[in-house]
């Protein structure tokens, strides 16, 4: 029974809340390592990218809620996904076309590309500040909890609760249905592997009769998937501001570097990678070494190798660690 | 001469624009501009040494400053003995048990060069010490910031002079690059960037929520400065005679006496701070033109052609025997020296250190927004990017507001697009930061000032 | 069939090269002589002065080196050859991008011409050894079904053991009906498989004819061979 508690404790805690957070970062990883594979560059305006997609659909809630369209115990948030990515999507290729295609077409240094995403990154945060605002908004609408603490508690008897959130679990879904699909198209359309082809080797490519138009504009159209999904899900899950988004990137970085930059799948864990170890370093587990331990030998510290404070400060040391040990990622090797 | 026409014109455009502040906005104001301008040209002069002489990327600019606002604290303020007597001693044990971590890591390294578990023993030795330390400091944490939480709570500096910790600040973030340098030099130019931007958040972070060091985020105010304090002047004979006999005109024409020694007051009040701000423009203005001297003579010396060498081709120099990766930790260590002066020449202006508000948006994209628009390699551009881009980044709230009105004129006042508008005034400066950079990286790549190099 | 060239810049002027199918031409010359260069202007990479390429009695010197993939021209070049991230069999079918049809025909047929393909067809490609990385890079070239096939040094940085591997297999290629331009540093051993040779001397075509021709022309062997 206490064995049981101690488990359902680190459950509810730690696992599910890393798996979510997990997800939502593996989302945006993918999207860095993407662009980084394809564009070759490192893609500064990541997290108001994604800040940016999720703003439409912040705002296209805001417009269905009033006219009263929702999807009774889902979120609102998940009709407007579809307008929020092509408005993203458009975006996106709009940019490209009229800032970083001269770049590529010039053959510039990635430096200089990513210098130039520099100044995307400052023009897309102003356009989010000048037309939603800085502040922090909520757009979850519907049932919160798919399981409740108290009811779970009824249910088994345990001390311990076990709460599910509704967002968790659309986050892990989600996730799962994009990830699966985004790999499946990658390894097994012929368009997907000619995206790998020219990640790979961009002049063979060519010669093979690769459209590199054609591929730059895939990547962007997946990239607008990925970026506002990633995006509204995690607003759903916390909550939607513009300066929380752009500090995202940071573990964003860390999880697509952690998983060998360029390299989707390796992405993906990335972002768990970072997610569990955040959360695992950061968790006090005290109470959980109470129902394990002996009443004798219970700990009277917090039992937390780093207070929370240093959330962000952990994924960087890993990705640190991963430099000094591993500068290719943790999953080199085979790349999808 | 030509060469230094457009220079000496850009200088020229800048300053009249500084001189326009005073004259329709203050006086007072203009020079808070003038010195963060020239607060901002130190931190580009450092990130241009790096990025324009050796093309290294650094983004972690912020961490440098925050180092170096850190430095004045741990300088100038005057020390809490109480807090040293309940838990220095427990903080001593730390440093020194993260001394010796460094150390048996460094040994392990050394002695079992090929052992495959040398990795997992050094992550051992790691986790084992980070218990160890939060142990022992723990107590000592807990009973420093337990000292008069509301106006102490931190083991305080050393009391010595503000002007000294300028040089302490650049020590520390020399130190900080040494390190960085020795982890991430060896990556290329963008995994560089990110590497540093996230080591400078690690660094930030610390500072930040260490409350014993520097009190994090609860901020230390009433620092020491180097230049009078303002009130101090307006009850000093001396000041109020020099502010009578400049304004001796103005105050003629005034008849009543009460009427006479309120305007007097007003203007002693006002000169005041004006010339607290021009002392600091001095000395601010000391340490911009020592800088400029020693990185020109250094950019033409033999070291600087050594340098520019690397950056253009650096397989050619390393064939020719050019040790790369000490030169570039050389540079990097200068050039983030040079970053953490400005960091404590700032909080020595502000007179606070705010923990908090070290951000990546604003002191590591704008500085490096000022490098690329000034001119990348070449210092008189470093300096005019920092003085551009921080004069735009102050003004261009009143700007976007002045044009806003002039294209809404004909809408109602309480019109909810104009409303909105000028509510978001405000973020304009991002737009226009932003803008001015993409239009300087697609029609200007070599910035306003482009590098000339000159065979002397 | 004929590709012609004529009067380029400064670096290749006024020289002609063709080839029949089922025919190896190599070219050979010092360095700077200009004959990467020549490939390049074949496959569109550079741009014309005057003259023009003619695949199959068809004019394609306007043509983006995409279309002229299409039309039949494939390149395989010095380095980079392989998408090394990518499988064997991948590595085919990006080499089949621009056809319609099924490709399982085509690549049963590079299976049959490299056996070692097919047993390795699921490994990645930077696994693989050097020898096994060249067929790739033929196998992959070949899938389009081209007419020309042009190899830029193939044998530049390549073991003897696997050179003479490699000759074999140019050589099974050429049964195939498809016309092989090589351009070669080490003019021995590409002449001895090939049934003509142009000599490239500052990007004019000095003297041409057939490997034993060339090898004999005591001007040749002077200014060129060595001897």
């Amino acid at each position: 029974m206490e064995l049981l508690n101690a488990i359902i404790l680190l459950l509810n805690y730690t696992i599910i809340p890393a798996l979510t957070y997990g997800s939502q970062l593996a989302l945006g990883a993918i999207f860095v390592t993407l662009i980084y594979g394809v564009l070759r560059f490192a893609n500064f305006a990541t997290g108001d990218m994604m800040s940016f997609g999720t703003m439409f659909a912040v705002l296209l809630t805001y417009y269905f809620q009033s006219i009263g369209v929702g999807l009774g115990i889902l979120p609102t948030a998940l009709i407007t996904l579809p307008f929020a990515i092509i408005a993203m999507i458009f975006y996106m290729l709009f940019i490209d076309r009229f800032v970083f295609r001269y770049y590529r077409v010039n053959k510039s240094a990635p430096v200089q590309l990513a210098m130039v995403s520099v100044g995307v990154m400052f023009v897309t945060q102003a356009i989010i500040r000048i037309i939603i605002g800085p502040f922090d908004r909520r757009f979850l609408d519907g049932e919160k909890f798919i399981l409740k603490a108290s009811e779970f508690k009824e249910m088994t008897g345990l001390n311990e609760g076990l709460t599910i959130k509704s967002t968790q679990a659309i986050t892990v879904v989600i996730t799962i249905i994009l990830v699966s699909i985004l790999f499946w198209f990658l390894n097994k359309t012929k368009t997907g592997t000619s995206m790998r082809a020219y990640s790979d080797n961009e002049d063979l490519a060519l010669l093979s009769g690769i459209d590199p138009k054609k591929v730059v504009m895939l990547t962007w159209i997946i990239a607008g998937f990925l970026a506002t999904i990633g995006g509204v899900l995690y607003g759903l899950d916390k909550s939607y501001k513009p300066f929380v988004y752009f500090n995202n990137m940071l573990p964003i970085f860390a999880a697509a570097i952690v998983g060998g930059i360029g390299n989707p799948f390796g992405a993906f864990l990335g972002g768990y990678v970072i997610a569990f170890a955040e959360i695992f370093i950061t968790y006090a587990y005290k109470k959980f070494f109470t129902y394990l331990l002996p009443e004798s030998l219970a700990p009277d510290t917090l039992v937390q190798l780093l207070s929370t404070d240093y959330k962000f400060a952990v994924s960087f040391s890993i990705l640190v660690i991963v430099l000094l040990f591993r500068p290719s990622g943790i999953f080199e090797g085979k790349k999808i | 001469m030509k060469n230094y026409l457009n220079v000496i014109t850009a200088y020229s455009i800048m300053l009249f624009l500084i001189i326009m502040v005073g004259i329709f906005q203050s006086w007072s104001i203009a020079l808070s501009i003038l010195n963060y301008c020239l607060i901002s040209a130190v931190m580009t002069m450092g990130a241009n040494i790096q990025w324009g002489y050796a093309g290294l990327i650094n983004f972690g600019i912020m961490g440098y400053t925050a180092l170096g606002g850190l430095a004045v604290v741990l300088v100038s303020v005057a020390p809490v003995p109480e807090a040293w007597s309940v838990g220095g001693t427990n903080m001593l044990i730390s440093l020194f048990l993260i001394i010796a971590i460094v150390f048996s890591i460094k040994f392990i390294l050394k002695k079992y060069k090929n052992n495959k578990y040398r990795n997992y023993l050094i992550s051992l030795v790691i986790i084992f010490g980070i218990i160890l330390i939060r142990v022992v400091a723990s107590q000592g944490i807990e009973a420093i910031e337990s000292v008069n939480p509301a106006k102490t709570g931190f083991l305080g500096g050393l009391g010595m002079p503000v002007l000294f910790s300028w040089l302490v600040g650049g020590l520390f973030a020399a130190g900080l690059a040494f390190v960085i340098g020795k982890i991430a030099l060896g990556l290329r130019a963008d995994y560089l960037a990110i590497a540093t931007l996230l080591i400078a958040e690690i660094v930030v972070s610390i500072i930040k929520h260490e409350d014993w060091l520097a009190r994090g985020v609860k901020n230390v105010i009433g620092l020491k400065r180097p230049v009078p304090y303002e009130i101090d002047l307006q009850t000093s004979s001396w000041f109020i005679n020099m502010i009578e006999k400049l304004n001796q005109g103005k105050l003629n024409l005034i008849n009543s006496v009460t009427e006479k020694r309120d305007v007097l007051n007003q203007l002693v009040i006002d000169a005041s701070s004006v010339y607290v701000k021009l002392c600091m423009t001095g000395f601010f203005l000391t340490v911009v033109i020592m800088l400029l001297f020693v990185t020109q003579k250094a950019l033409y010396s033999p070291w600087g052609r050594k340098m520019r060498a690397i950056r253009d081709n650096e397989a050619a120099a390393g064939a020719m025997g050019k040790n790369i990766v000490k030169e570039h930790l050389l540079i990097f260590i200068l050039g983030s020296a040079i970053v953490g002066i400005a960091g404590a020449m700032m909080v020595t202006n502000d007179g606070l250190f705010t923990p908090g508000s070290y951000r990546p948006m604003r002191y590591t994209f704008v500085i490096w927004v000022m490098v690329i628009v000034g001119g990348t390699g070449n210092n008189f551009g470093a300096i005019l990017g920092g003085f551009v881009v921080w004069f735009l980044w102050v003004e261009a709230a009143p700007i976007a507001l002045f044009l806003i009105n002039f294209f809404t004129t004909h809408l109602d006042d309480a019109n909810s697009l104009k409303v909105h508008l000028i509510e978001s005034a405000p973020y304009f400066r991002f737009l226009m930061i932003g803008v001015g950079l993409l239009v300087i990286m697609r029609y200007r790549p070599k910035g306003l000032i482009p590098e000339k190099i000159n065979v002397k | 069939m004929t590709a012609g060239y004529g009067n380029g810049p400064d670096i290749i002027s006024s020289c002609s090269i063709n080839v029949d199918r089922g025919e190896i031409v190599a070219i050979l010359g010092p360095n700077g002589a200009g004959k990467s260069t020549v490939m390049k202007a074949m496959l569109g990479l550079l741009t014309l002065k005057s003259g023009s390429v003619i695949l199959n009695g068809e004019d394609i010197s306007k043509l983006s080196p995409q279309d002229r993939v299409k039309k039949g021209i494939s390149f395989v070049p010095q380095t980079k050859n392989v998408f090394a991230e990518l499988t064997v069999k991948e590595n085919l079918e990006v080499g089949a991008f621009l056809r319609e049809d099924n490709i399982n025909r085509v690549i049963e047929e590079i299976y049959d011409l490299f056996p070692i393909l097919k047993e390795k067809s699921s490994q990645i490609v930077g696994q693989l050894s050097g020898g096994q990385r060249q067929q790739v890079a033929l196998g992959r070239a070949l899938m389009i079904k081209p007419s020309v096939l042009m190899l830029d040094e193939p044998t530049a940085g390549v073991s003897p053991i696997v050179m003479d591997e490699l000759f074999h297999h140019i050589l099974r290629v050429k049964e195939t009906n498809v016309g092989i331009i090589m351009v070669e540093q080490n003019a021995k051993q590409a002449l001895s498989i090939s049934d003509r040779g142009y000599v490239l001397v500052t990007g004019e075509n000095k003297f041409e004819g057939s490997g034993e021709e060339l090898l004999k022309d005591p001007e040749v062997r002077r200014s060129f061979l060595g001897g």
